[in-house]
């Protein structure tokens, strides 16, 4: 990915989160408090560095953002109101409107379904894509 | 006819770099009565000075205009320099074209054209100044400290020594304050109550000093130099001056079980009972939400058992008014509530406890006799997990209403409580979870680095996310940023470092005051560097904790600080006055009272005089009249005069609309 397409990724992601990865004073508290630490490559700290400093394509195409609960308790929790959860959600809405269409179909379903992947997630991104 | 000087300062770069300042000199000399009009790089250098001395005399001007900084900055000076070439120093005006103008501007056209305006507003009103004289008021030669923890202590102590009686109103009913719930003391080790205690006896024993306990500040009026405080003494249902602090009484009250607040509610106490073994005065005191016979008429063991018949239900509040010249807020800090902070199981679970709570388990006098035991089952910790920042260095608009200040003596504290951990048991294994460990301080530092270079203290860079109380364990799972994996521990014990934040009563004493805060309730200094003990309030001086948080050391430092700037004061016999204070036309005046209500001061009175009529008969008249030696100009009363009576002088309504029109001509 050019560095050019990264950054616009990036301003994207910062867009639809409205997170302001600046604010965070590296705490780690919700790597901390993170139920579904262990499933992910990526976690809630490194989402909001990664996004910080450019590097969204790693994120785009890791499973953790499908493996993020949307439990929220990152939200809660951090100090700065960073809301890391919200980063995870916006990149995965990002990697989903990659699709083209900007919609999410249910014919996609079954070829990105994955045992794992957290019903939550299906649900929420036909809320929100779906017509 | 006038002759006006207007003097425009570059101040460096800082003001020349966005006004072109040559322009505005121009711009001037084409105001109707301005003779001569100059720029020059610092006015406020002696230099700058004599430039204004001189050309007053050489051009026999009858106003001054300075362009140049804030007057809070400067007006003095000049006025002094106007002064000293034979001009009232009322006929002095500064035009703020610094912080008001050049540094918010980026434009230096825009800047030119604001200064200017600016310049006009000041020369306008210039031409309407007065010559105003200054008269002097008298100075009470005493202080009152408000709070008697170390700062309103080691304040009292400075201020008596230098030969002033000091009256130390505290509300609890010790003085001591936090200092004399610490354990030991960072970074020497030395016992809290060892320290402490002999300040409180040399408090209490110096004939200069009285101690008001518990009592609260609950009305003052007047101004620096002359205050009347009224004070409420609280019923204490023991007789201070009879009671000679025995104890009986608190051996035999039968009602056992009140939390003792002393030790942060981690045992009892009587209602009748004496806070601590040190406490100055030591003198017993009636809990009256617990004693029985308060409550319902029914005991009067104390009263039975008191030799010397200190006993007195019939008790009842008390007000004394006193005069002080000087008021000194020390008001000190508490630790915040953190019950929004439920991830901490704080509570949940007896065992995870807030630092000060900690202090109370370590200490000797403390709940479990110095012996570090778990609260809930009183078994010895194993494990213990320290949490730094809960509830400090939180973003602005927090929703769990923490600070976004840092509470600055956590780091240090902390590394104390670990340290003393390790040294007295070696084999419980203790964690401390920071985000940034802060030591600047002499010996600080050297001290964080001994717990975890000597002591074996676990420092780990994360935060503590969850705690989880789970049969008897308390389960935390944190974050290790620099191994960058989640740990999870098994503790017996939590330690929260809780954020600390103004004592609950500061806000209402700063509102009786009328000293100005922040937006956390901190008292706010007359000036950030040049002025840290102050209140922008004269009179009114700052020590310790209420001005911010603060360590021991520092909060000392402070409290020897503002005695200095106390003793300052009332080593003058009387002060000079603003003469810039209100006046009432009695011919305008309507008598309506409304002035005399809004005074804060209250400067003002009524008085019914005869006025002679057009018709010349006599007509008596109920008209306000201001004492000017109590007014301090704040122009409250101007504001609600209906009739246009009140003004102010130097800062008259027609001076004002004359500043009015020349920026909208």
């Amino acid at each position: 990915m050019s560095k050019q397409k990264a950054n616009a990724l990036r301003e994207e992601i910062l867009r639809i989160s409205n997170v302001d990865p600046l604010k965070c004073m590296r705490c780690g508290k919700c790597s901390a408090t993170c139920p579904a630490y262990d499933e992910m490559n990526y976690h809630p700290h490194e989402f909001v560095y990664m996004v910080e400093r450019g590097a969204v394509e790693e994120l785009l195409d890791d499973t953790s953002i499908y493996r993020c609960l949307s439990c929220f308790a990152c939200i809660d929790r951090c100090p700065r109101q960073v809301e890391p959860a919200k980063l995870i959600e916006a990149v995965r809405n990002t990697c989903l409107r990659k699709q083209g269409a900007n919609h999410f179909k249910a014919d996609m379903l079954p070829g990105k379904l994955d045992p794992e992947l957290p019903q939550q997630a299906v649900v929420s991104a036909f809320r929100k894509y779906a017509k | 006819m006038h002759r006006i000087g207007v003097f425009v300062c570059h101040c460096g770069t800082n003001i020349a770099s966005t006004v072109d300042v040559k322009a505005v000199a121009e711009a001037a000399a084409k105001e109707p009565g301005v003779v001569f009009s100059a720029d020059y790089q610092y006015m406020c250098s002696e230099a700058g000075q004599n430039l204004i001395k001189d050309t007053i005399k050489e051009k026999n001007l009858t106003g001054v205009v300075v362009c140049s900084c804030s007057p809070r900055m400067h007006e003095n000076t000049f006025r002094k320099a106007v002064s000293a070439a034979g001009l009232n120093p009322y006929l002095l005006e500064v035009a703020n074209i610094r912080e008001q103008c050049s540094w918010i501007h980026k434009d230096i056209k825009d800047g030119t054209e604001k200064a200017i305006v600016l310049t006009r507003a000041a020369i306008a009103k210039v031409v309407l100044n007065a010559p105003l004289v200054a008269g002097t008021s008298p100075v009470t030669k005493r202080a009152l400290v408000i709070g008697g923890g170390i700062a309103g202590i080691q304040t009292a102590l400075d201020i008596a020594d230098a030969g002033f009686e000091v009256d130390i109103v505290e509300k609890r009913p010790t003085i001591g304050g936090k200092m004399a719930q610490l354990d030991k003391t960072f970074p020497t080790l030395d016992c809290a109550a060892c320290i402490l205690t002999p300040k409180m006896v040399e408090a209490a024993q110096h004939e200069k000093i009285r101690i008001l306990s518990y009592s609260e500040v609950c009305g003052v009026k007047g101004f620096v130099g002359s205050f009347k405080v009224k004070i409420k003494r609280k019923a204490r249902f023991v007789k201070e001056d009879v009671c000679t602090g025995c104890g009986l009484c608190t051996e035999k009250c039968p009602m056992k079980r009140v939390p003792n607040e002393f030790n942060l509610g981690m045992d009892e106490r009587r209602a009748i009972y004496i806070p601590f073994a040190q406490a100055v005065p030591k003198v017993a005191v009636i809990d009256p939400d617990h004693c029985n016979m308060l409550k319902n008429g029914k005991c009067g063991v104390c009263a039975k058992v008191c030799s010397v018949g200190a006993i007195d239900y019939k008790a009842q509040d008390s007000f004394v008014e006193e005069d002080y010249g000087a008021i000194v807020v020390a008001t000190g800090f508490e630790p915040i509530n953190i019950d929004a902070y439920d991830e901490f199981a704080y509570s949940q679970s007896k065992d995870v406890v807030t630092s000060l709570e900690y202090e109370r388990l370590m200490n000797a006098a403390g709940p479990t006799g110095g012996k570090l035991l778990r609260p809930s089952d009183g078994k010895h910790p194993h494990t213990i997990v320290f949490v730094q920042c809960v509830g400090s260095r939180e973003s602005d608009g927090s929703p769990k209403c923490g600070k976004s200040y840092c509470s600055k003596i956590c780091c240090m504290y902390t590394a104390k409580h670990a340290m003393l951990t390790r040294e007295k048991y070696p084999d419980t294994e203790v964690y401390v979870f920071y985000i940034d460990v802060r030591t600047p301080g002499k010996g600080f530092d050297e001290f964080y680095r001994r717990a975890a270079e000597q002591y074996g203290v676990h420092y780990v860079k994360g935060m503590v996310g969850k705690v989880v109380p789970e049969n008897g364990v308390l389960k935390v799972r944190a974050f290790d940023l620099i191994a960058g994996e989640q740990l999870q521990i098994n503790a017996d014990m939590v330690v929260l470092a809780t954020a600390i934040e103004p004592d609950k009563t500061a806000r209402p004493l700063a509102t009786l005051l009328t000293a100005s805060m922040d937006t956390n309730d901190f008292f706010t200094e007359a000036h950030p560097k040049l002025r840290p003990v102050e209140s922008p309030t004269a009179g009114i001086f700052l020590s310790g904790a209420c001005q911010g948080p603060k360590d021991i050391p520092e909060t000392v430092a402070q409290a020897g600080a503002a005695a200095a700037k106390v003793v300052g004061l009332l080593a003058k016999d009387s002060i000079v006055c603003n003469p810039c204070v209100a006046h009432s036309d009695e011919k305008l005046c309507n008598g309506c009272s409304r002035c005399e209500r809004v005074c804060p001061y209250g400067a003002i009175t009524y008085v019914d005089k005869e006025f002679k009529m057009p018709d010349r008969s006599i007509k008596i008249r109920r008209v306000s009249q201001v004492n000017e030696a109590v007014c301090q100009g704040c122009g409250a009363c101007t504001v609600v005069c209906p009739s246009g009576a009140m003004d102010l002088k130097g800062f008259s309504t027609e001076q004002l609309r004359a500043e009015v029109d020349a920026i909208c001509k």
